[in-house]
């Protein structure tokens, strides 16, 4: 080997370890902010946490209690958004992969746009809620809260139904469809049934999404210091009076938003890893 | 059980069954309802699916038009001073957007100095460097990074991150590159802790699992074949990655870079606990600023005349737009790749 051909050699070899140096950095830095967000929020929000916080209303100003009120009203309006979100999102992701064959740029049109909503900035959602019912209404609600979550989980429903649908094998349709079932049949006790893991993690996953929203429920839902007699009224929830309360400049309302943010953060994280670990297992047993 | 003759889903019996001719004309009639019914059946289970999947047009457009509607007052009364004013007075009533419109150019502008090349590395450190088993454990625990809600981003930025960036980072950023020629007056100023940098940073932080993941999946879609071939060649793993799979895999990866600034963009409430919403403009990075998002979230429940409302619902007209435009790119050049791959 020449001399100038060692040296280049050995430059490139030097190219190359530093690179992976650099990437073994690149991902410790990620799995560093991870750690540091985690740790901060954990450990402040289990400070905070006493039996409090479930029995007792969101104070006024400088006073002491609880998230009752928050924790109803985010559960009342995250149930809301996946029970009107859910069913349309599995209904139009059905489409897209059974019965849209003949109309493939129509189909690719509702895929597009349907990625496109998936990624939309939540806050937009919240201002067209807010101007469709919020405005004409005159007052905010629980109703719209719920309705703004909806349009969140409804993408993400129509991604994975749309997904797992296709991977359900065409023998499957074709047998049912040769013993004369109709075609709604052979949907809905076939196809469902065999993709229904993957559905239901579509689901899971947009209720993990929901419940950590704030944006949008700030011109939909408002928040409200009691708990809400119905969906009529301004809700209070989690998300919002942890923005409100962090944003303060009382102690004791700061300590609160740290509880609300440790039931938040647990919440989605347990749902979605949860979630990701029941796809997976199920994903190998179902392998055939 | 003998009455179940097979039957195309959804197609009725018009030919007359065998079993008619031995005289079971009730049968027969029976079969022909309950095709029809079935056929009606499956008309209306397709209809409903079918409006189903238009809703979701149907919501797009909707978002667009309704906010285009709201804010036509803000346009109507400004024209193009909403866009290059940077005047938001909420007492004389005048309002113009360049301050957030700036606010939220710059600070997604340096998310992306940041995320692009830490999840390049993180992408490249998934597929190439790490041994097997450590792969699916990092990925994982990168792609949380994305579970976590923004508004813990905010909490976090504000309690944790703000303090930690004005007592140990921003004075030496001011000290050390305050000075520099021509870039310094970016980077000189007091050390708040909010600001544009701060902000920029923690946007970085939140797009790094969406870039870094579809920079993954795609870099794995590269055929062994062609890296085996590079390597056969006597090529560096970095000389693979940068030579072989990031030309094949070039549209999606701008798809993916352009999708986490499509997330940055519309990023609101991390943004909001620490870009400090103030209404000013400023060179430097290190001081308070606004974005749409966060002008929007901010001042919605305090507006108090409709001029104001319209204005903040125009901003969200004019964050929508440039939203879907980005999105827009970022689905078109990851379709291509899926493309490539079908071939």
């Amino acid at each position: 080997m020449s001399r100038a051909t060692g040296l280049r050699y050995r430059r490139r070899r030097v190219t190359d370890v530093v690179a992976k140096v650099l990437g073994v950095a690149a991902t410790g830095f990620g799995l560093f902010w991870l750690t540091w967000i985690l740790l901060v929020t954990l450990s402040n929000g289990v400070q905070a946490l006493t039996p409090r916080i479930f029995t007792q209303d969101t104070p006024p100003p400088g006073g002491d209690g609880g998230l009752a009120n928050a924790l109803f009203g985010s559960l009342e309006m995250s149930l809301l958004g996946v029970l009107i979100g859910a069913p349309l999102g599995v209904a139009a992701g059905t489409y897209l992969a059974e019965f849209a064959e003949h109309r493939p740029a129509w189909r690719e049109t509702i895929r597009f746009v349907n990625d496109i909503l998936l990624s939309a900035p939540s806050i937009v959602l919240g201002l067209f809620v807010y101007t469709i019912a919020v405005r004409p209404v005159g007052h905010f609600s629980g109703w719209a809260g719920g309705l703004a979550l909806a349009l969140i989980v409804l993408p993400v429903v129509v991604r994975t139904t749309d997904e797992t649908l296709r991977l359900v094998p065409d023998i499957m349709r074709e047998a049912a469809l040769s013993l004369g079932i109709p075609r709604w049949k052979v949907t809905v006790q076939v196809l469902y049934r065999a993709a229904a893991p993957g559905i239901l993690t579509g689901i899971l996953l947009g209720l993990a999404r929901i419940s950590g929203e704030t944006a949008p429920l700030l011109f939909t839902a408002l928040n409200n210091q009691y708990a809400a007699t119905s969906l009529n009224a301004p809700t209070a929830s989690v998300p919002v009076v942890v923005f409100q309360f962090a944003m303060s400049p009382y102690e004791s309302w700061h300590a609160l938003a740290w509880a609300g943010a440790f039931i938040v953060t647990v919440f989605v994280l347990l749902l979605s890893v949860g979630t990701r670990a029941y796809l997976l297992r199920n994903r190998v047993d179902g392998a055939a | 059980m003998a009455r179940r003759r097979p039957r195309r889903g959804g197609v009725p019996v018009v030919s007359a069954p065998p079993a008619a001719i031995g005289g079971l004309g009730v049968d027969d009639a029976r079969t022909r309802a309950r095709a029809a019914a079935e056929t009606r059946q499956d008309t209306v289970f397709r209809l409903v699916l079918a409006s189903s999947a238009t809703l979701v047009l149907v919501v797009l457009g909707a978002a667009a038009i309704s906010m285009l509607w709201g804010g036509r007052l803000a346009f109507e009364t400004f024209g193009w001073h909403f866009i290059v004013s940077d005047e938001w007075d909420a007492v004389e009533h005048r309002f113009g957007a360049f301050v957030p419109i700036y606010g939220t150019l710059v600070s997604s502008a340096i998310a992306m100095v940041i995320a692009i090349p830490v999840s390049f590395g993180i992408a490249l450190f998934l597929t190439e460097i790490a041994p097997a088993w450590m792969r699916g454990p990092v990925g994982a625990a990168i792609e949380l990074l994305a579970g976590i809600p923004s508004i813990i981003y905010g909490m976090w930025g504000l309690f944790s991150f703000v303090p930690f960036m004005a007592a140990n980072v921003l004075p030496w950023v001011d000290h050390n590159l305050g000075g520099a020629p021509w870039v310094g007056a970016l980077f000189r100023g007091p050390p708040l802790g909010i600001g544009m940098l701060t902000a920029g940073i923690v946007l970085g932080i939140m797009v790094i699992p969406f870039i870094s993941s579809v920079m993954r999946d795609v870099f794995r879609t590269v055929p062994a074949s062609l890296k085996e071939s590079a390597y056969a060649l006597g090529s560096t793993t970095w000389e693979v990655v940068w030579q072989v799979v990031l030309p094949y895999t070039r549209s999606a990866v701008v798809g993916g870079i352009f999708l986490g600034l499509g997330r940055a963009l519309g990023e609101t409430m991390a943004v909001t606990f620490v870009l400090g919403n103030a209404h000013q403009l400023s060179t430097s990075l290190l001081m308070p600023g606004n974005s749409i998002a966060a002008t929007i979230a901010n001042e919605f429940t305090e507006a108090d005349s409709d001029i104001y409302l319209s204005s903040l619902i125009a901003l969200g007209f004019l964050l929508f737009i440039v939203t879907f435009i980005v999105l827009a790119i970022a689905r078109l050049m990851l379709a291509s790749l899926a493309r490539k791959e079908g071939r």
